[in-house]
């Protein structure tokens, strides 16, 4: 509902924009689609491993889980820091921030949203996978379910970025 | 418990296909950007790509596709039937009426 809302919001905004004051094209928006599709590859590699690690749980192998929650986890950080260091970093350089225009305005705001699920999906996973795996000697089938609940959210997150790259990047 | 091994191995082929699609599907998405088309169009595929990624992870990885209760997916269908035409709605307004300013 909250991504709805604010993809809802980019369009109007769009549409009701004056003709011309848009940015359209990497030269106009400074927005690399080869740093877009790369961060993209990385959240769906990130998707693969977040539902093997469930896989590994069912077949009773935590040992494994770990890593992929591990490679999980690393994607997930690497994703935020080529966003961090290659997107917003140069573009705060040259003064282009929220205030700019109605399309940075959106822009950070859509894509620092979905940076900040990124941030509390990590939280979880790192907790999952350090204090919180004391579950699995307990009640391994309720740390699965656990497991693919994060797995849901996270999921999720990608599903929204699979929106947010081609509205923002490429059209 | 051979035959749940069995299957989550199967499982687990579908996943790295899936990837492949998503992987491929991506590219696609980024070259049919340099298509000359009109922005309708343009947006229509850009939509429909990311819908048909959206579907390939919420069917597999999220695991709807082997959900018993066929009412969510069902429920889901309904939900990107009012996002599409909620998206679909400020192409349908005239904003000319928005603007229009009665000066006595």
């Amino acid at each position: 509902m909250l991504f709805g809302g604010l993809f809802s919001a980019y369009i109007l905004l769009r549409v009701g924009a004056a003709e011309g004051s848009w940015p359209v094209g990497a030269e106009e928006t400074h927005l690399s689609v080869n740093i877009g599709m790369l961060n993209t590859i990385v959240l769906i590699i990130s998707s693969v491993t977040m539902v093997m690690a469930w896989a590994a749980l069912k077949m009773k192998n935590i040992g494994q889980a770990r890593g992929w929650l591990a490679a999980t986890l690393a994607l997930a950080v690497f994703f935020l820091v080529v966003k961090i260091v290659w997107e917003y970093a140069p573009k705060f350089q040259h003064d282009l921030v929220p205030a700019t225009s109605t399309f940075y305005a959106i822009y950070f705001t859509l894509t620092g949203l979905h940076g900040l699920h990124i941030v509390g999906g990590i939280v979880v996973i790192a907790y999952f996978m350090l204090p919180g795996s004391a579950m699995w000697k307990s009640d391994p089938e309720r740390f699965t379910n656990r497991i693919e609940c994060t797995g849901l959210y996270w999921h999720f997150v990608d599903l929204v970025w699979f929106f947010l790259f081609p509205t923002l990047y490429l059209l | 418990m051979a035959s749940d091994a069995h299957d989550l191995k199967k499982h687990v082929r579908i996943y790295w296909m899936v990837f492949g699609a998503l992987a491929v599907l991506t590219v696609v998405t980024v070259s049919a950007a340099s298509l000359q088309v009109s922005v309708g169009v343009a947006v229509f595929i850009a939509m429909a790509i990311a819908v048909t990624k959206g579907s390939l992870v919420a069917s597999f990885f999220m695991h709807l596709m082997f959900d018993k209760n066929r009412g969510i997916g069902a429920l889901l269908l309904l939900c990107l039937i009012f996002f599409v035409f909620l998206m679909a709605i400020p192409s349908l307004v005239t904003f000319e009426a928005i603007n229009t300013v009665n000066v006595p």
